[in-house]
This record gives structure tokens, C-alpha cells and sequence, in this order.
């Protein structure tokens, strides 16, 4: 496991600056809610009335007045957009980064084979990911907890728990197009996070467009759903671990074929 | 036994570059110059036998085991360094060395460290400080600090300031005789000729000539320019005569001595000598040009036999 030791080593920097950057919004935004929370019931009509607006971020159906009602709008749209790019850049440039910094001469001139160095920048990928989730959540909990609110456990967990199966599925897939390119991954990867940010919009505005839920990763990250519901839209996660389970298939086949790059 | 054994080695990339049907054996023990111009091949030859590249069609063994099916095998008892030497930002060159041992489940702390300080290597710098020259002899530490049977150099000397070279050549000289083979590229024919025992020339993807270094006629050619009145023609062993204005260039083939005396002969036409190694280009004009253009022909014909 010494590359995935590696890999952690020469990323702990951006690790950490994403992961308490995203936490400090959050933190940010939990400490709003107390000045925020006596005049909700305005807030409240104000974004009811808003039509599609409200129904892009799950506005309509969400109580801004409870702090989980505000954490699922709010921390869930920081989470959501700043764990997917991280969970992008990260994911793209694994593989990539070895030839784009020529580095795979000499990675891949130890005794190792291509598909253990594959498995060892996946791993990489998966800690580094899970790791920032778990520092988010903790100044989530933290500053919950400074604000002397509460809220229920069962249901930011699982909020939680849907971002981070969010950038699992954007990890998987990025991972697969790291494989094949040797350059501009962090915009390749970048763009699909925000498309499939787009495609959940559109989904949320439009009755017509909900089947593109099984398409984009923001799908089963639904705040309200999850609150409405106590858990998350099996039928869209499946979709979406099927897609990062291909993302990193396709990885291994074709990284173990590849012809590097000098 | 044989080091590398390479049969009919094909590797095509599209439309650049890349080798045909190469053929080459490298024995054991030996070391081994692989000369040709810039783009010749010898990179693409090296990278197909390191598993970097996948070769198009033909066959290649390492030190016994085959390219396609045991690579991990062959690079466990390799060592090589590319010519254009990268690591990963940030790190230090000593955490550089560190983990490429860790890599390798070996522990060569003691031979790392006697090889940094023979080839000054700074270990406390970031590798992201290094000039070419500094990654290269970066590179010479993790190539060689494991002790391989077999020693795979892409263009070592490059960036490589003299005394470094030399001081590489000695060290490579002891892991010969420790048992190592190996295996060197170059454009620089003085370099396979002092230091190599065999040498193979490639060009355009195929080996024009393959033989023992001593026998190799275009060895110990050289590039004479002198500023006179002399006539060169005269000289035993001058080709390719050509005079500029007060200049006259010539290549000389054989022994040192002789060109000194004939020289000598003319001693008061000679106002100011320079004798040089002729470029790489200059060498297939002069002594493979007929090698090549035979091989050529040959390999048309069997074309159109098709």
C-alpha cells in the first residue's frame, strides 16, 4: 500500500484546504441560523413564492424555520457542489496526473503491475474523499452544537451519507476518464460535476425532465426527499453505483492496456 | 545466457516514430551500446521492453522472461533510468529514493547513500528544485540502488556535467563487474566507444550494424578542421575532403599517431587544428549509408513479393 500512502502524502495539502474550506461555509451558514430563524416564517413565504427557483434547490418542499430544514437547502447545496469537484479533480487526475507530470516512467518501472497500481490510486481516491467527508461532518456536528441546536441524527447522517455516495459516483467515473487522457482532466472533471449539478436543476423545474435523476449524481442527494421519506431514492442509487462501478472498470481495462506516455 | 533477447520487434504508433522487425541479443555480463540519431528508435526499443509500451507484433525476452507475461518479474531485477527523469512535486529527493526502495521491498540504505555522495547528490532538496542534471543523478540513485542483475540507461550522460560522468562510468564499470549487465543509449558515439564493449546501431527503427566495439570501423572516426594551406589529400585515412576559404575538413579513420605525422610532414601549413567527434549524421552518411540502403532494398523486394 506504499503508492496509496503516497498518493495521501502528495495530496494532504488541497485534502485539506477543500475539506476545512467546505467546512467553514458550512460552519458559516449554521451560525446564521439563530439571527436567521425568527424571521423565517418570511423567509418561508418568500421563497414559496419564488415558482421555479424554489423547486431547483428543493426549496418548496423544505421547512427553513427547522435547522434541518436550513442545513438541507443550504449546507446540502455547499456539500453538494464542493465534495463533487474535489471528488472530480481528485478522481480525474489520479491516473492522469503519472503521465501529464511524466512521472509513470518511474512509477511503472518498479515490480508492480498496472492493475496494483490501479487498485492502490483507487484506494488513494476513496480515503481522500472519505476523509474529507468525515472532517465536514465533524464541523457540521461541531457547529450544530456551538449554536446549541439539535437536530435529528438519523436524518443528517443520511443526508450526509447521500453526498458522500454523490462523489463515490463522480470519483468512478472520473476515474475512468482518467485512464485515457494525459491532460485537462481538472476541466473534464470539473465540467461533469457541474453538468450533472445542471441536469438535478432541471430535473427539480421541470415534471418532464425527472427521469434525468437517474442520470445526474445530485439525484438521490434530494434534501427534502430524504427528510420527507427517512431515506434515500433507492432506484437512483443503484443507477449511480451501476455507473461508478462501470467508471472503474472501464479504469482497469484500459489502464492495463495503455500505452504510456514518455 | 542472454540479457535481452528481442525477435523481430515490431512497434508502430500511429504515424510517428517507432521500430520494425528489430532483432538484437545482448549477452549477459555485457555492456551494451545502443547508438542512433535522435528519434532513431531506442527509446521506443527500451519502453516495449519495460512493459511501458505494448509492442505491436514480434517477441522480446529479459534476462529469460517474457516481455508480455512477466513483467513484474523482469522489472524486479531491473533497474532503469529514463532519459528525461520526472518525480512527483513536492517531494524530497531523499523521500524520492526512500520510496522507490519501499516500492521495490528493498533495503539499500547504505548503497543509496554511498552513491549520493559519489555522485553529489543533494538529498534534503525538493525535487521540484532540480536541474535536469540533479534529477538525472536522482535518477542514477533509484536505478542502481537495488543492486539489479540488469541495468537499463536511456541517454544517462545528458545534462550530466564531466566529472559526473566519469564518476558514473566508474560506478557503472563496478556493477559490470559485480555481474550486471548493461544496457546504455546514446547519440554520442565517443561515449559507447570508451565505455561499452559491444554497440548496435539503429536508425529509422531498424539495427544497421551490430558487432563488438573494436570492430566497429566508424568508432574511431573523427572530425578534423584545420586552418592552413595543408593538403589533406595526401593524409592516409582523410575521406570526405572539403575546403572552405583557408579551412579544409576532413574525417579520419585510424590511428592517432599517423594523422600526428602526417600532419607533422606539413607542420608549417597548419595555423590551427580542431579535431572532433563527427556528428552521429555524419557517421551513417560515411560508413552505414550502404548498410541501410541495401537493407532497404532488400525489405522492398520482399514487399512486393507480397
Amino acid at each position: 500500500m506504499r503508492i496509496l500512502q503516497n498518493e495521501i502524502k502528495i495530496n494532504r495539502v488541497p485534502l485539506l484546504i477543500w475539506s476545512l474550506s467546505i467546512g467553514a461555509l458550512i460552519a458559516m451558514c449554521v451560525f446564521m441560523f439563530p439571527d436567521m430563524k425568527n424571521e423565517m416564517d418570511q423567509v418561508n413565504k418568500i421563497f414559496s413564492s419564488m415558482g421555479n427557483f424554489t423547486a431547483a434547490f428543493g426549496m418548496d418542499q423544505l421547512n427553513f424555520g427547522t435547522l434541518i430544514g436550513f442545513y438541507a437547502v443550504e449546507c446540502g447545496s455547499i456539500i453538494g457542489i464542493g465534495g463533487a469537484f474535489y471528488a472530480a479533480i481528485t478522481s480525474i487526475c489520479a491516473l492522469m496526473n503519472e503521465e501529464k507530470n511524466r512521472t509513470a516512467e518511474f512509477l511503472m518501472t518498479h515490480p508492480l503491475t498496472r492493475g496494483r497500481v490501479v487498485t492502490e490510486k483507487l484506494l488513494a481516491v476513496l480515503s481522500q474523499i472519505t476523509i474529507l467527508n468525515v472532517i465536514v461532518l465533524l464541523i457540521a456536528l461541531g457547529s450544530i452544537a456551538a449554536i446549541g441546536e439539535s437536530v435529528p441524527m438519523k436524518d443528517l447522517l443520511l443526508m450526509n451519507l447521500s453526498y458522500y455516495l454523490m462523489q463515490i459516483e463522480i470519483a468512478g467515473l472520473c476515474f475512468g476518464i482518467s485512464a485515457f487522457i494525459t491532460k485537462a482532466g481538472i476541466g473534464i472533471g470539473i465540467g461533469l460535476a457541474c453538468g450533472m449539478y445542471m441536469l438535478n436543476i432541471i430535473s427539480n423545474i421541470s415534471k418532464d425532465a425527472v427521469a434525468l435523476k437517474y442520470v445526474t449524481a445530485f439525484g438521490y442527494t434530494d434534501g427534502a426527499q430524504i427528510l420527507n421519506n427517512g431515506g434515500l431514492e433507492v432506484k437512483y442509487l443503484a443507477v449511480g453505483m451501476a455507473l461508478a462501478v462501470v467508471g472503474v472498470v472501464v479504469a482497469y481495462v484500459k489502464y492495463t492496456k495503455k500505452d504510456l506516455r514518455a | 545466457m542472454n540479457a535481452i533477447e528481442i525477435k523481430k520487434l515490431t512497434k508502430n504508433y500511429g504515424k510517428s516514430r517507432g521500430i520494425t522487425e528489430l532483432d538484437l541479443v545482448v549477452k549477459e555480463g555485457d555492456i551494451f551500446g545502443f547508438i542512433g540519431p535522435n528519434g532513431a528508435g531506442k527509446s521506443t526499443t527500451i519502453r516495449t521492453l519495460l512493459g511501458l509500451i505494448r509492442p505491436t507484433s514480434g517477441e522480446a525476452k529479459v534476462l529469460g522472461y517474457d516481455i508480455r507475461d512477466a513483467q513484474t518479474s523482469i522489472l524486479r531485477e531491473t533497474g532503469y533510468l529514463p532519459s528525461e527523469i520526472n518525480f512527483y512535486p513536492g517531494m524530497k529527493v531523499s523521500e524520492v529514493i526512500r520510496y522507490s526502495a519501499n516500492l521495490r521491498k528493498a533495503s539499500c540504505e547504505d548503497r543509496a547513500k554511498v552513491l549520493c555522495e559519489r555522485l553529489g547528490v543533494e538529498v534534503n532538496k525538493k525535487v521540484d528544485d532540480l536541474s535536469l542534471g540533479n534529477r538525472k543523478k536522482v535518477g542514477i540513485v533509484t536505478a542502481l540502488q537495488h543492486s539489479p542483475r540488469l541495468l537499463i540507461l536511456d541517454e544517462p550522460t545528458s545534462g550530466l556535467d564531466p566529472l559526473v560522468q566519469r564518476e558514473f562510468f566508474d560506478i557503472l564499470k563496478e556493477e559490470n563487474a559485480r555481474g550486471a549487465t548493461v544496457f546504455l543509449s546514446s547519440h554520442v558515439l565517443s561515449e559507447v566507444q570508451n565505455h561499452c564493449r559491444t554497440a548496435a546501431f539503429i536508425r529509422d527503427g531498424r539495427i544497421l550494424m551490430h558487432d563488438e566495439v573494436k570492430n566497429l570501423e566508424a568508432a574511431g572516426a573523427k572530425q578534423v578542421t584545420i586552418k592552413g594551406t595543408i593538403d589533406a589529400s595526401v593524409i592516409a585515412g582523410a575521406s570526405d575532403v572539403e575546403r572552405h576559404g583557408d579551412r579544409v575538413t576532413f574525417l579520419y579513420q585510424g590511428d592517432a599517431a599517423n594523422l600526428l605525422a602526417a600532419l607533422g610532414a606539413q607542420a608549417s601549413g597548419v595555423d590551427d587544428i580542431h579535431i572532433t567527434e563527427p556528428s552521429l549524421e555524419d557517421i551513417f552518411m560515411k560508413f552505414y549509408e550502404g548498410a541501410d540502403s541495401a537493407f532497404r532494398a532488400e525489405n522492398k523486394e520482399g514487399g512486393e513479393a507480397k
